[in-house]
């Protein structure tokens, strides 16, 4: 059997629509069968992983906390991959953001004030846009590639976080953990709802998808954006600067993934740890492509890959199966999403047998 | 089915109803076409008619959907290039199957057998490339050899199977009339040794010199076979582009305004290890010129329309004059506003995005020269989609391009379709200076002659234009002036009328001083 | 057997498996693709090489286990960019998140046990002679593999045609295909050659450079490797050069926080991420060279029209 492809010759309307769709039963089918071959009940499974946390309001919240970084962080990857500058060390600057923004209330903890909760997100926001500049500056200027100068940048950050905290910004009063001394009350991203913990990040989440698909749906920036992803070229025909997208797509997502890193640590966490992200700049990745880059889009699949975060906590109790699992289940779901991607482009054809296999030479 | 029993016997090559649909697209429907022993056949045909896709069958690129393919008289079935290589087929492609980082030997030993050693085939290629009179030193690395070089490996390799039947794809597009020469000696040879030839071109000239018999294609079908020397090229073009192919009218240029584009002692560095420099380039258009520059594909043509257009800009202002404003530290959009167009040789994903809609693509040139039109919202930068849309309508019914509904994505259109809008969306803004890279290569012979007139039309209502072409008769029916490129160094322009085609085939050929081009001339 | 041997041993042992690594996908760049998923690939062989030895008692069957897994992994990866045409960077992302997720999960009832380590192998007579012998005759079965890998590619790419082959495919597939090479199953073979030897990287870490399972133990050498082809300008002798120099830096990170010289520990583990990227700065900023020197086609689809 071979798989054939044959070009569309335009994208497909319904596929675009429904391809993520398609990739998301994929996976479900797919983690069925895992559940099974686990030795667990795959109804049962499915169901205390993806519709379990969505019954209580608390839970609701907690999605909303997850949801929050990983919309935030994708929105911002959706400009770069658009315009074709592969970040992929959103981790590294949501790590970076959250230290900058912890300055204020870890350094100068003394200092009360009501500017202290905009300058913390200010400076976070610095810190992640900051650290994105270091592969935007070597890329637009030293040619290096990005991928791996921003991926490894995450373990200096990873690293430099964990000196932190182990060091000079240990909590004096802290019984010798690693760990620093717990916000004040004025350095606090407060919760928007009376009803739960979820706190504004969520809220900074969803004005930043809604500003960045108006950027990109209406403006002269998005489109040089899609442009310059499309063909570097002809962008520069149009006039555009590749080398300014550089800049602009990896600080515009430096800053997101910084805030998002702030907006973490002070409203979830309200101190800083060894580890404060259970990956949320990688399962951005993920998020900004079953969003198929999209920033509305990204806002449906935060909460998706939000829930398999609360779903694994939630099946590591009620199964006993392995926090795992949600990586697992997050790799599948990028893997399908990238192959019904294909179906956009192309139509899909199987050839049973190969009729033009031989060379039948008659003499 | 007596007729096609008469042309299957005798055929070196017979083909019988050979039909390929891509999706619902038949790129070949139901041909016939016989090759005799010892003969040199033509197959004629505009872009798109079909030629590409029947040699990629024959040669096992492709697989027929339907139809046969009678070799000797035989039914046989060509599942692969190895396989049509085993027949005795050989191939010259038109876009060089060659690899840019490998030698010469190894190119060539990619197609043949297995086993023989590297040291073997360079001793035959060499020796055979002698005498056949094409010169190959098989050390050499491909990225640094000209165009015509090229092609002698792509005919070495072919004759190094010791073929009965060799295909070539448009051979001389890419050469100066004096190679093409020797490719037809070449061929020549070839034939006198009972071997076969399928010759595919549109030049019709050519054809008539060379070949023996001749089979037109249009639009996938068989519109007739003939004995090109019986024809006359109006005859064999109207077999080919099906109707009379109106003739661009040049009266009227040549009223010469004031100097608009000039080039002073222009020079630029290769960007990247496989482009050329420019040297020392001096060019004048004025008002009511169009100034042609000949020459063979890679000889600095993109490099100079980089460097006119702004997309890559010189370090010395003063360079490039436009409308007597130096401009060379300039980019594109601030040359844009002085009153200049561009459009560059590449269609898809230069001067324009596949992907995207014609409108969208008509913000690419634009966005900045027609700022107040097209863009709103001030900082912001909103685009007024229906101004833009408005504007897309205006030039496609100007230009004439047909398209799939109303605002179709670029890459859905075809190659003269697409090219009558990118020019044509250059056209709308009425500007003083044009500069064209190649602007009806791979165009249909109407949309060719529609762009040409287009280009003559501007000239005639006083703009300069620079026209940047491989095709001499383009350049003969379009252009005032003549220069020619060879090497990144551009020749003194010559009144069109004083130059003949040998006279700018020297000069292609890297006479690039004009006495010398004319003392060979006076032999 | 004096200290510096001892540290010359270790540098060996930390070098090994970025070389084998890095020189799989030395050979699947050269055929025109580009497979980011070598951390993942790597780390499944790490998982299914340590769980395979446990089980059977051999590490000589984890080692197989682990160049299968790798092997199997790339698959899926072919499966994706060849196949289906998906983009080539975002599938190497997702190979690398998925390994992750699976060889945690494989590995997770081994956490904490100590494994079998990888019996040396002495050749007797030449592993007496004074220095080179214990360095180079008295080793582990991985590292003659590393070595006749090395001397393999260099042989495979330049002096076979199938080489030859596989280098035309990654200069121009249309090219390639056009005279009737299999492009596609060329890469398939490439992509799977670059798995296989990912996953006996990772075989490697898990038998002999710390003979146990720990989660994302591979700690972004699959990345590194990635750098080293760089590095190397896809030629097999510098990957064996660069792939010495990061086992050098690496190493001796570890001997300085050993000595505590005083400098956070935290700052000298950055080191060699640190010295990865200033090894793609000083490869890269020329751009005319690195253009050369990379396949043409590296990372395009090839969609052959039928």
């Amino acid at each position: 059997m071979r798989i054939e492809l044959e070009k569309r010759p335009k994208v497909s309307v319904l596929f675009s629509i429904f391809s993520p769709f398609i990739a998301l039963i994929l996976t479900l089918i797919a983690g069925a069968i895992m559940f099974a071959m686990l030795g667990k009940d795959p109804g049962y499974a499915l169901y205390s992983f993806f519709i379990e946390p969505l019954m209580e309001v608390w839970s609701l919240h907690e999605l909303a906390i997850k949801a929050g970084p990983l919309i935030l962080i994708a929105v911002g990857l959706s400009v770069c991959y658009r315009s074709n500058n592969w970040n992929i060390g959103a981790e590294g600057q949501f790590i970076m953001g959250a230290i900058a923004g912890s300055i204020i209330p870890v350094v100068f903890y003394e200092w009360q004030s009501p500017l202290v909760l905009p300058l913390m997100l200010v400076m976070g926001m610095l810190g992640g846009a900051l650290f994105a500049g270091i592969p935007a500056f070597l890329k637009a200027h030293m040619n290096t590639n990005e991928i791996l100068t921003s991926l490894m940048l995450v373990y200096v950050a990873q690293l430099f976080l964990d000196w932190l905290v182990r060091g000079p910004w240990r909590n004096p009063g802290g019984m010798n953990f690693p760990e620093t001394r717990t916000f004040g009350a004025e350095a606090i991203l407060p919760e928007m709802l009376a009803s739960g913990r979820a706190h504004w990040g969520f809220a900074f989440a969803i004005i930043a998808a809604i500003l960045v698909w108006l950027m990109m749906r209406f403006t002269l920036k998005g489109f040089e954006i899609t442009v310059l992803g499309q063909s570097e070229r002809a962008g520069r025909f149009a006039g555009f600067s590749s080398r300014k997208m550089i800049w602009f797509s990896m600080l515009l997502s430096g800053a997101l993934a910084g805030l998002a890193g702030i907006s973490e640590v002070s409203g979830a966490i309200q101190q800083l740890r060894p580890v404060i992200s259970p990956g949320y700049g990688f399962t951005a990745i993920i998020v900004a492509f079953l969003g198929r880059l999209n920033p509305l889009g990204i806002v449906a699949s935060g909460l998706v890959l939000a829930l398999t975060y609360l779903g694994g906590e939630a099946a590591q109790l009620s199964l006993g199966v392995s926090d795992k699992v949600t990586r697992v289940f997050q790799g599948l779901l990028l893997f399908f999403v990238l192959s019904c991607d294909t179906l956009l482009h192309f139509k899909i054809r199987m050839v049973w047998a190969d009729l033009n296999d031989t060379v039948k030479d008659t003499h | 089915m007596a007729g096609e029993q008469e042309t299957v016997d005798g055929s070196l090559l017979a083909v019988d109803k050979l039909t390929k649909v891509f999706g619902t697209f038949a790129a070949c429907d139901h041909i016939d076409l016989a090759i005799r022993t010892g003969e040199i056949h033509a197959l004629l045909g505009e872009n798109g008619a079909g030629k590409s896709t029947l040699v990629k069958m024959l040669f096992g690129v492709l697989a027929p959907t339907s139809g046969r393919i009678l070799w000797q008289g035989q039914p046989v079935r060509i599942a692969s290039p190895n396989a049509a290589r085993k027949l005795g087929i050989g191939m010259v492609f038109q876009h060089f199957s060659l690899f840019e980082a490998l030698t010469v030997a190894e190119n060539i030993a990619l197609s043949m057998d297995p086993g023989v050693s590297l040291a073997k085939i360079s001793d035959e290629a060499a020796s055979l490339s002698r005498s056949y009179g094409l010169p190959l030193d098989p050390k050499a690395h491909v990225a640094d050899l000209s165009v015509g070089e090229r092609q002698r490996i792509e005919i070495v390799r072919a004759l190094l199977q010791n073929p009965q039947l060799i295909i070539l794809d448009e051979p001389t597009s890419v050469l100066t009339p004096q190679e093409a020469d020797r490719l037809f000696e070449t061929l020549a040879k070839l034939k006198s040794e009972g071997r076969s030839v399928l010759y595919i071109s549109h030049r019709l000239e050519e054809v008539q010199r060379i070949c023996d018999r001749a089979t037109v294609l249009r639009h996938g079908k068989v519109t007739g076979a003939c004995d090109p020397r019986q024809e006359t090229p109006a005859s064999l073009a109207r077999m080919m582009v099906g109707s009379d192919v109106a003739h661009v009218s040049a009266e009227g240029t040549g009223v010469r305004g004031d100097v608009l584009l000039e080039a002073r002692n222009l020079s630029a560095a290769a960007r990247t290890p496989f482009a050329v420099s420019l040297k020392h380039v001096c060019l004048k258009v004025r008002g009511g010129e169009v100034l042609a520059i000949a020459g063979v594909a890679g000889n600095g043509q993109s490099e100079l329309f980089d460097a006119l257009s702004g997309e890559y800009p010189v370090a010395d202002a003063s360079a490039i004059q436009l409308r007597q404003k130096p401009v060379g530290t300039l980019g594109i959009n601030a040359r844009r506003l002085i009153g200049s167009g561009f459009v560059p040789e590449e269609r898809h994903g230069h001067a324009a995005v596949s992907a995207l809609p014609l409108s969208d693509n008509l913000v690419l040139a634009r966005s900045e020269s027609d700022r107040k039109a097209f863009i709103g919202g001030g900082r912001l930068g909103i685009i007024r989609q229906d101004a833009v849309k408005r504007a897309t309508k205006r030039i496609c019914e100007v230009m004439d391009v047909r398209k799939s509904g109303e605002d179709p994505a670029a890459g859905s259109l075809s190659g003269g379709n697409l090219q009558k809008f990118i020019v044509g969306r250059e056209l709308d803004r009425q500007p003083s200076v044009l500069v064209v890279n190649q602007p009806t290569w791979g165009v249909d012979a109407g949309a060719a002659s529609r762009i040409r007139q287009a280009l003559v039309d501007l000239a005639k209502s006083g703009s300069a234009v620079l026209v940047i072409s491989q095709d001499l008769d383009e350049i003969f029916e379009v252009a005032t002036e003549i220069a020619v490129i060879n090497e990144g160094r551009l020749s003194d322009a010559y009144p069109a009328k004083e130059l003949s085609r040998e006279k700018i085939g020297l000069l292609m050929g890297g006479m690039h001083v004009g006495k010398q081009a004319e003392s060979l001339d006076a032999h | 057997m004096g200290i510096v041997e001892a540290i010359l041993l270790t540098v060996i042992t930390a070098a090994t498996p970025l070389v084998i690594a890095a020189l799989g996908e030395l050979v699947t760049e050269r055929s025109g693709v580009l497979n980011l998923g070598v951390e993942g690939m790597m780390i499944m062989g790490a998982a299914c090489a340590f769980v395979a030895t446990q089980l059977t008692g051999s590490p000589y069957i984890g080692i197989l286990a682990g160049i299968l897994s790798g092997a199997l992994f790339s698959l899926l990866f072919g499966f994706l960019t060849l196949t289906l045409v998906a983009n080539q960077v975002a599938t190497g992302l997702a190979l690398t998140i998925l390994g992750l997720g699976v060889s945690g999960m494989i590995g997770e009832a081994y956490v904490g046990q100590s494994g079998e380590k990888l019996p040396q192998i002495v050749f007797p007579l030449l592993s007496d002679i004074p220095w080179l012998g214990p360095l180079l005759f008295k080793q582990d079965m991985i590292f003659y593999l590393s070595i006749a890998l090395v001397i393999g590619v260099n042989w495979f790419l330049f002096k076979t045609r199938k080489g030859l082959m596989l280098r035309s495919v990654g200069d121009s597939h249309s090219s390639a295909h056009a005279l009737g090479i299999n492009v596609i199953r060329t890469r398939y073979l490439a992509v799977m050659f670059g798995g296989a030897c990912a996953g006996l990287a990772g075989a490697q870490l898990s038998l002999v450079y710390t003979p146990q399972w720990v989660e994302n133990m591979s700690a972004g050498r699959g990345w590194i490797a990635l750098a080293l082809v760089v590095f190397a300008s896809w030629r097999p002798w510098r990957v064996v050069v660069g792939g010495y120099l990061f086992g050098a830096v690496s190493i001796s990170q570890l001997h300085a926080q050993a000595f505590g010289i005083g400098i956070p520990s935290q700052f000298l583990s950055a080191l060699p991420y640190l010295a990865t990227v200033a090894v793609l700065i000083i490869i890269s900023h020329n751009r005319r060279t690195t253009l050369i020197n990379t396949p043409a086609s590296l990372g395009k689809s090839f969609v052959p029209d039928r």
